[in-house]
């Protein structure tokens, strides 16, 4: 702050390109110095992050257990288990189901308030508020008030259907977290109205950033609020897009704590999702050389959906 | 709908300057955008209105099978004294207050000081370390749960504080975010604070982070609010109901109230209170925060 001058230093710059590109380390010689900002953290990384991923692989071929008895190398085992367990696959599967139909409407939901809100600028800050606030509540403050809400004698939504609209018989309620065909959509329905404001804002700063001009052009060929929707705002919105849907692929993978707050993963397991099995071998069954093969099945598949992100990050970078 | 171009469109997101370009025309198309808008921003409102109703009536009023009703028919406390009486639910509250604020003050160092060294120097190990870290943006946290409660409980750390803090502060993206922000930050000022004879350390302090004020209290902000609202970690190592944080209590303890909603609904809106606090306080550093998500 002590100087306003943009000029180089004198010393500083000669015999080098003004170059605004190249890495900031070129400018000075390899030193240690730097190591010792960087040790702490990367300490941690290796203590808190490195070394349970090398131990989660090597736990995967071992019969370790919870219970302290002696652990031995087992091979392959855990794994064939693993690729033969019926449960795991139906908790995999139960993972995706409710991946694509949380999905969808996170996306879409998102982008009908982004569209709202960016018009409504003089209610901007309530509606904002409004549709964000969920986002920071504790999940288990969230499962609480929706659970109340979903109680099938006298919670408030069911009382909304028989006394207010009037489709449902009092005498068969919807049961919706613990009848299994609808525990999945209660649980999604939560988790919209619980993220939905993250979406939401990340499109509606996308949108703030498209300039007026585009429209005003338009508008003057005699483009109508629907055509400039399909032709220009949604084109422009393609990348954000891109990047919501893949965080939320890799957010839902990760599915677990409204499962185990709300249904605790039933009825009949019809919401019993990946972590949620892993927790439940691991910490129920005390398998822990299991639950490591089962978490790196997971682990891959996220995986694979995070270079994904990689791959569109780098590109913007470009 | 088709009268669009009438309407100012500004690039302003903060509303605060008010810029004159054409005078807003109430047209149809604008009062069914105002009016959707509304409606739905109640009906978002709706879950918070209800538990916040709910806790203020008696445990009568608010049992199952009586008439829905949004005003109480007889204002109470009684959730709350209730709740006051057991007091586990300050006890979360104080639990989840320093957990979070030890892994939000690391997280801020230790990134910080990473962030700066990978910005500033070359060393020996740079590139690799680097890469390794970024790499660590893939990584799963969900995923090595199992292999991570084997390590804290090895370390003798389960139902500790720094059991559950600690392993929260691994944040490669806080690294990342902060050391593409330095890298922007013009080497000018620090030069001349150097010739001052400032050392590195006084240079990263009274340079480099006033100079990134605001996205240091953002990555300050969503670590805190991450930290606090993390549930699957404290779940595990929190056994014990002392040592559990407000999400982990309230989900597994105060879940075992039954059938008393006032109570319930009473836990869920102190529940939810320091994090509506916080968004009020930061709503601004907040919401560019996650904005910052999608144009960087």
């Amino acid at each position: 702050m002590t100087t306003e001058t943009k000029t180089p230093r004198a010393g500083d710059a000669a015999g080098r390109p003004p170059s605004t590109t190249a890495p900031p380390t070129r400018e000075k010689p390899k030193s240690w110095t730097g190591l010792w900002f960087v040790l702490p953290f990367t300490a941690m990384y290796v203590l808190f992050l490195v070394w349970p991923t090398i131990l989660g692989l090597y736990y995967s071929f071992t019969d370790r257990s919870l219970t302290g008895r002696p652990t031995s190398w087992i091979g392959l085992d855990n794994w064939t288990e693993v690729f033969g367990d019926e449960r795991a696959w139906d908790a995999l599967w139960n993972t995706a189901v409710f991946t694509v139909y949380s999905a969808v409407p996170l996306v879409v939901i998102a982008l009908v308030l982004a569209l709202l809100v960016n018009r409504a600028r003089k209610m901007g800050w309530f509606l904002r508020m409004a549709f964000f606030a969920p986002f920071i509540l504790p999940v288990s403050v969230v499962t609480m008030i929706w659970i109340w809400m979903y109680q099938p004698d006298g919670g408030l939504i069911n009382d909304f259907l028989q006394n207010t609209l009037g489709v449902q018989d009092s005498a068969e309620p919807t049961l919706w977290l613990s009848d299994e065909g609808t525990a999945m959509w209660s649980v999604v329905i939560t988790t919209v109205w619980w993220t939905v404001g993250f979406n939401f804002l990340l499109y509606l700063a996308a949108l703030q950033t498209i300039p007026k001009d585009v429209y005003e052009s338009s508008s003057m060929d005699g483009a109508n609020w629907w055509q400039q929707l399909w032709g220009i705002t949604l084109p422009l919105l393609k990348r954000t897009t891109a990047l919501v849907i893949v965080l939320q692929l890799i957010a839902s993978l990760r599915i677990f704590d409204q499962m185990y707050l709300m249904t605790g993963g039933g009825p009949n397991r019809a919401t019993e999702v990946a972590i949620h099995y892993i927790y439940i071998s691991g910490f129920e069954g005390y398998r822990i050389g299991y639950a490591s093969a089962l978490s790196y099945v997971l682990f891959v598949l996220i995986m694979i959906v995070s270079i994904v992100q990689f791959r569109l990050f780098a590109r913007k970078e470009g | 709908m088709t009268t669009m171009q009438e309407r100012p469109r500004t690039a302003d997101s903060d509303g605060g300057r008010t810029i004159k370009r054409n005078r807003r025309r109430i047209t149809a198309g604008s009062a069914i955008v105002y009016a959707s808008a509304f409606v739905l921003a109640l009906v978002w409102l709706i879950p918070l209105l209800w538990a916040l109703s709910t806790s203020l009536k008696t445990e009568t009023d608010a049992s199952l099978g009586q008439e829905i009703r949004w005003i109480p028919p007889e204002w109470s406390l009684e959730g709350y004294r209730t709740l006051f009486e057991r007091g586990d639910h300050l006890v979360w509250m104080v639990n989840s207050t320093v957990v979070s604020t030890i892994v939000t003050i690391l997280t801020l160092v230790l990134c910080v000081l990473a962030a700066y060294g990978f910005s500033r120097f070359d060393f020996p190990g740079r590139k690799f370390i680097f890469a390794a870290i970024i790499a660590g943006l893939m990584v799963p946290p969900q995923a090595l749960i199992i292999p991570l409660f084997d390590i804290v409980t090895t370390l003798n750390l389960g139902d500790t504080y720094w059991g559950l803090a600690l392993p929260q502060v691994v944040a490669p993206v806080m690294v990342f975010i902060l050391k593409r922000f330095f890298d922007g930050v013009p080497r000018d000022y620090e030069e001349a604070a150097k010739l001052d004879g400032a050392g590195h350390l006084r240079v990263l302090w009274s340079v480099i982070v006033p100079l990134s004020g605001p996205i240091v209290a953002a990555v300050g902000i969503f670590t805190f609010i991450g930290s606090w609202n993390n549930f699957l970690w404290p779940l595990l190592i929190a056994t014990d109901p002392s040592m559990m944080t407000l999400p982990v209590g309230l989900g597994v303890v105060a879940g075992g109230y039954g059938l008393f909603y006032a109570q319930n609904m009473a836990a869920a809106v102190l529940g939810a209170l320091p994090l509506l606090i916080v968004f009020m306080l930061f709503q601004k550093q907040i919401v560019k925060g996650v904005a910052g998500v999608g144009l960087k």
